[in-house]
């Protein structure tokens, strides 16, 4: 049994009729960066707050730290930024972090060092004594996020940190992630971006109407298909046959000027090193008309990387014009729309 | 304890940033100088009569009125300044980040409570004791019992301020703010029944004065206090301050009581509300 930083069993929130969480069941091991992800009111939030104490369970159990949800002393051991990062405003940033260094029970010296190192980490160094009622929203949440880590906690409980970054501070918080779990943290990251969770995360659990539906490791996945985007300037019957000789499973996304849509996949159905060619596009993918430009985009499915130089010899090979060659880690989009099913709720 | 001080300092900084206790000094300087002008105007003319007895009345008489002010400006400041620091902080979602640290919930409470509380001893001690100090140094008059009285205006601010904190952990700030206002409402018009009622002794209106003393007794300890600072003389000269029936320290007990109560009651309130 390894040890469990988060572990909890049945754990239900009903306000009024409304259930926001039926039956929250999951344990998180120390260490691990693990998402949450679900559709907007799937009770995530509620989840954390939970979690955190501030919200008190109608039933169930939950051990936090080995602690029951809120026990005062174990929260000098967590960092939380929430959903909702409104701080006082009339507070200066390095105020801001001085004053929750201060409930932290940090002392003045431990402060004095952590504050700018913090500011600078979240790229805040310049703003240091602007008060936090002319920050914008990302860097509200920026100054966020330094507030959760001052303590450096064993466990962070992150509710969507990045919804208001701009690609910089989605990169910032990427690497602060990966930072904290090289560093033995456990996060706790809430959100619906399917990216951010998709590049830090080990574990995820998907939940829907306050339900986990499925846990899985992102990293068992990694290890199985690849799907790799080849962009041409048309499907001709040389460029089909050479990639069925490689005994590649591919998919037509896009073919001729019509722009057609994606077609979905089953993952289940393109099985790993598969010599059989798996062609789901309408029609057969050799009657193609050829055109000038990058018309065609194949989506290819393949077990090892090592192909990827072989497809584009193969495909300079039989006289096609090659525009791109990406490989993709496994759709954790797809994934999502299989797991948690394509309704839009529309909460 | 040292969380409960962060959070006093927290809310002294709210109060400063905001300007609010910039807005409250000079406003509190310039009631003092209003109230200073007009008592030099009045004593001069008194000073023309020899009869030092009826000279002491009207300084006590003015003296009253000025402290009937400070009481009401006490009370609402009271309500105002309290009125949002609970439920502001929770529809804002500010108290999140604050009490998943490793403090507990009466600590903040606690916490603001006291740093409300001490503002509020600052500005009573302003106004009041800027106008006894202006008097004593004009006229070189106090009225009885000036520690006393003062702590009972101190204790209508801190029943205010309990209440506030118990609605804001429940209401919204403009529900509070109203529930308050009209508490306030109830206490001052009940006061007001009991004193006619005893004017033209109506046992039931005083009996129902008095009952409604216990839902807010403010108007009642505002009304202990200006007896304890009259003199016997001023006490029977037709005024708003003069009273028919004057609450027993009894009442001053249960007002002690009531503070506490309310206090913790809106600290287990708080304790267990979702945030």
């Amino acid at each position: 049994m390894p040890d469990l930083v988060i572990d909890t069993t049945g754990l239900r929130k009903i306000y009024g009729s409304k259930v926001a969480v039926a039956d929250l069941t999951l344990q998180v091991p120390k260490g691990e960066v693990f998402g949450f992800l679900g559709p907007n009111g799937a009770g995530k939030s509620t989840s954390v707050k939970m979690l955190l104490g501030l919200v008190a369970p109608t039933s169930g159990v939950a051990r936090v730290l080995g602690q029951a949800p809120g026990h005062t002393p174990t929260m000098g051991r967590l960092g939380f930024l929430p959903e909702h990062f409104r701080f006082h405003e009339w507070l200066q940033a390095a105020e801001f972090l001085d004053l929750h260094g201060r409930l932290l029970g940090m002392d003045r010296v431990s402060r004095r060092h952590r504050i700018p190192e913090l500011l600078d980490q979240v790229g805040l160094t310049d703003q240091a004594r602007r008060p936090l009622a002319g920050f914008s929203k990302g860097m509200l949440q920026r100054v966020g996020l330094a507030q959760a880590l001052l303590n450096n906690p064993e466990l962070v409980f992150l509710d969507e940190p990045t919804s208001a970054l701009d690609p910089f501070g989605r990169r910032l918080v990427r690497r602060i992630i990966r930072d904290l779990a090289a560093r033995g943290t456990t996060v706790f990251l809430n959100s619906h971006l399917l990216g951010e969770v998709e590049a830090t995360c080990d574990r995820v659990a998907f939940i829907k109407a306050g339900r986990v539906l499925r846990t899985l490791g992102l990293h068992d996945l990694e290890m199985g298909l690849l799907h790799v985007e080849l962009r041409v300037n048309a499907l001709t019957p040389e460029l089909t046959s050479a990639l069925q000789s490689l005994g590649l499973a591919f998919r037509v996304l896009e073919d001729g000027p019509s722009n057609a849509p994606r077609t979905s996949i089953a993952q289940s159905s393109a099985p790993a090193g598969s010599a059989q060619p798996l062609v789901r596009s309408n029609g057969s993918a050799a009657a193609v008309a050829e055109a000038d430009g990058p018309t065609a985009t194949l989506e290819l499915t393949l077990t090892d990387e090592q192909l990827l130089p072989v497809i584009a010899e193969r495909a300079l090979a039989s006289g096609a014009r090659l525009y791109a060659l990406t490989p993709r880690r496994l759709s954790l989009e797809q994934l999502f729309l299989d797991v948690v099913g394509t309704e839009d709720s529309g909460q | 304890m040292r969380n409960i001080t962060t959070i006093t300092w927290l809310t002294f900084q709210e109060a400063r940033r905001r300007r609010t206790a910039l807005a409250a000094l000079l406003l509190g300087l310039a009631f003092l100088a209003f109230f200073m002008t007009g008592f030099t105007l009045i004593s001069n003319s008194l000073n023309r009569f020899d009869n030092p007895f009826t000279r002491t009345a009207n300084y006590n008489l003015l003296l009253m009125a000025g402290l009937y002010v400070v009481h009401f400006l006490l009370i609402m400041l009271a309500i105002f300044a309290s009125v949002d620091t609970v439920s502001g902080e929770i529809s804002s979602h500010t108290i999140q980040t604050i009490v998943t640290k490793p403090v507990q919930r009466w600590q903040v409470l606690l916490g603001k409570w006291l740093g409300l509380a001490i503002m509020l001893v600052l500005y009573l001690g302003l106004l009041s004791g800027g106008m006894f100090l202006g008097v004593y140094l004009l006229t070189g008059y106090l009225p009885p019992n000036p520690v006393e009285g003062l702590l009972l205006l101190m204790l209508e601010a801190l029943m205010l301020l309990s209440v506030s904190l118990l609605c804001g952990t429940r209401f919204s700030t403009l529900t509070n703010g109203l529930v308050l206002l009209m508490l306030y409402g109830v206490a001052f018009i009940g006061s007001w029944i009991e004193q006619i009622g005893t004017l033209f002794q109506s046992d039931a209106a005083t009996t129902l004065g008095i009952v409604t003393s216990f839902i807010l007794p403010v108007e009642a300890v505002w009304r202990r206090a200006a007896y304890l600072m009259e003199t016997p003389l001023a006490r029977n000269l037709p005024s708003p301050f003069s009273m028919g029936s004057v609450p027993s320290s009894a009442m001053v007990i249960y007002a002690v009581i009531y503070v506490v109560v309310a206090w913790l009651l809106a600290a287990r309130a708080f304790a267990k509300r979702d945030l």
